[in-house]
């Protein structure tokens, strides 16, 4: 089984309007996806429909190549877990609370704290860094440990999968790289499958084993970055033009939007001789 | 010490974790709730001693106050204790379930509900000399029955796709004023009379209770109450979102059907035997927040106990400040819980 995730004919709609027509979609494992496309193109919708948040109109997926449909919620959770965007969580509740919820799946009214329930839970603690902060409450932790307390959350409920609705929008650039750094060791340490929306196509190309790209309700390409990127690929999907050249750190793909601002290239050019 | 203990029993077939600190204000409040007990059975036209009740209370005693405190005393603060419990749990249940601090048996017109079938009961199956045509022993039944069609109203009517909170509160809101119009009017076009007495049991009281009521109330309210207590765990994860609850595996719509029933359980039963006492479901599960955090596996014995040393309070205070009238608890309860209320709006105005 290559592919954790797979779609067929999957149709999605909210009320009478088609936002994805019968996508296909194979998502592998061990790697991290990341859906990309312009605003209300449907690649959260399509997150949502895959985490079962939203049923789908027609078409199906299929996780670990049995229908979702078909699983109980729990068995999936125990898969797969989805952090949506913005979660808020209750006032007063600690870190550690917010992170003991991952392991729902996991208990029954008897059993709510084994000594797997622990152990996983200090693991995801390590993980995101925030053992001194246990004990704080999420509503008092700064924006970046905040989100790492949430995927704390998802680390804890174990599962091959994990899901992600623009986990770095709203946080600045450091707390960003911060985030996508931690799911980049998780998916490289622990081989979890990490498909998630961005919407940072630079970031998206830099952390990506495959880029989905979602236009007109369908994929429109998919594939490693560098092989999928090109001016005509931003231009088609984005409607915007561009320059796509390589990233001098780490040689993926660095898109360069045409248009206005400062243009000192000449100044530039004279100051470096 | 760790600030926490883990509980494991049966090679870990039964395992639980303690907060420490939850464990100590609860065995406080414990304690507090056993000390009012015992002070209130004491305190009244006659005055017995703390001791002697805790003789009578254990089958001992002298036979003139074991008469009282039986007879007299006991009902109704074990009815004022079980519908005081009762109240802070749904108020508990609803404020998880709903995600709003502001939720409670009022707003959602539960407790209207009950008010209404209390007066149309009196109104009528009364003959034209204002007595009543048959036993007031069906009163709590009309009540109960009240709550739970209003309650399935409420969810019915709030239902699209599932049921939101934000839909439950505005729903409840209305039919909540409704049932208000329709009580008043039951009373004005009643004689007036009945009005009164009505009036009174919409406060909210525990004057007139008995061993009978006692008896009806304390085993539906400790099994309600242990219900409540096991799905706590589901109150948890409700509370941090319905997506975030169903990718933990969780029902979301069954779960909240399921904790509904509970609540209308609790809050029928109490507004049955105790009228519409008012308040104690928004203040107990906030103050019990304060003391030992948001986890529902301690927030609601926590604010039980709180709930039902407010309502034995609360009588405490009516039957005795203003003697010999009697002062219904409800009066005592908005007393304290409207300014609470009205704190609570000025500290989120700015949220």
């Amino acid at each position: 089984m290559m592919n954790a995730i797979e779609t067929k004919n999957l149709s999605l709609s909210y009320g009478e309007t088609l936002i994805i027509n019968e996508l296909d979609l194979k998502i592998p494992k061990g790697e991290i996806t990341v859906f990309i496309g312009g605003n209300g193109c449907g690649k959260s919708t399509l997150l949502r429909s895959i985490a079962r948040l939203l049923k789908p109109k027609s078409g199906g997926v299929l996780l670990e190549g049995k229908a979702i449909s078909k699983l109980s919620t729990k068995e999936i959770a125990k898969k797969m877990a989805i952090l949506p965007q913005s979660p808020t969580a209750p006032e007063g509740l600690t870190v550690l609370q917010l992170v003991k919820q991952g392991r729902y799946p996991h208990q029954s009214w008897l059993k709510q704290w084994s000594e797997e329930d622990e152990k996983k839970v200090n693991d995801a603690l390590k993980a995101t860094r925030l053992e001194e902060l246990k004990e704080r409450t999420v509503d008092s932790l700064s924006g970046g440990q905040r989100q790492r307390a949430w995927i704390a959350m998802t680390l804890a409920q174990d599962t091959d999968i994990i899901l992600l609705d623009e986990p770095t929008t709203y946080l600045d650039m450091t707390h960003q790289i911060e985030i996508l750094d931690l799911l980049f060791e998780l998916n490289e340490k622990k081989k979890r499958t990490v498909v998630m929306v961005l919407h940072d196509l630079n970031l998206a190309c830099r952390y990506a084993h495959n880029l989905v790209a979602i236009k007109d309700k369908k994929v429109f390409a998919q594939g490693k970055p560098e092989h999928v990127i090109n001016c005509s690929l931003v231009k088609n999907v984005f409607g915007m033009d561009c320059e796509v050249t390589m990233d001098p750190l780490f040689g993926t793909p660095l898109c360069i939007p045409y248009g206005r601002g400062r243009c000192i290239l000449n100044q530039a050019v004279a100051m470096n001789g | 010490m760790s600030k926490y203990k883990n509980f494991r029993l049966f090679k870990g077939k039964l395992s639980f974790l303690i907060d420490r600190k939850a464990a100590f204000i609860f065995t406080i409040l414990l304690l507090v709730t056993f000390m009012v007990f015992v002070l209130s059975t004491g305190i009244g036209d006659m005055k017995i001693n703390p001791l002697t009740v805790v003789k009578v209370l254990f089958g001992g005693g002298p036979e003139m106050e074991k008469l009282i405190i039986t007879s007299f005393r006991l009902p109704r603060i074990i009815v004022a204790l079980m519908v005081g419990m009762s109240l802070a749990v749904a108020g508990g249940i609803l404020q998880g379930m709903i995600r709003n601090p502001l939720a409670s048996p009022d707003v959602l017109g539960i407790t209207g509900g009950a008010s209404v079938a209390v007066v149309g009961f009196l109104a009528f199956f009364s003959d034209s000399n204002n007595a009543l045509t048959v036993s007031i022993a069906w009163l709590p039944l009309a009540a109960f029955l009240g709550a739970g069609i209003v309650a399935f109203l409420v969810y019915f009517l709030a239902w699209k796709n599932g049921v939101s909170p934000i839909r439950l509160v505005l729903i409840g809101i209305g039919i909540s004023t409704l049932m208000q119009a329709l009580t008043t009017l039951m009373m004005i076009m009643g004689p007036i009379y009945q009005a009164s007495q009505a009036n009174i049991w919409i406060t909210g009281t525990v004057y007139g209770s008995n061993w009978k009521n006692v008896a009806t109330l304390v085993p539906w309210t400790v099994i309600f109450l242990i219900i409540a207590i096991v799905a706590a765990r589901t109150i948890n994860i409700q509370e941090l979102g319905d997506e975030v609850a169903t990718g933990l595996g969780g029902k979301v719509q069954k779960q909240r059907f399921l904790l509904l029933m509970i609540s209308t359980a609790l809050i029928g039963s109490s507004v049955a035997f105790a009228g519409g006492i008012g308040f104690v479901g928004l203040m107990a599960p906030h103050m019990a927040r304060r003391l030992v955090g948001s986890s529902f596996g301690a927030l609601l014995p926590t604010s039980a106990l709180l709930g039902g040393i407010l309502v034995m309070v609360a009588d405490l205070i009516g039957r005795t400040m203003f003697s010999p009238l009697e002062v219904p608890a409800g009066v005592f309860t908005a007393g304290i819980g409207a300014p609470y209320f009205i704190y609570l709006l000025f500290k989120t105005r700015n949220a």
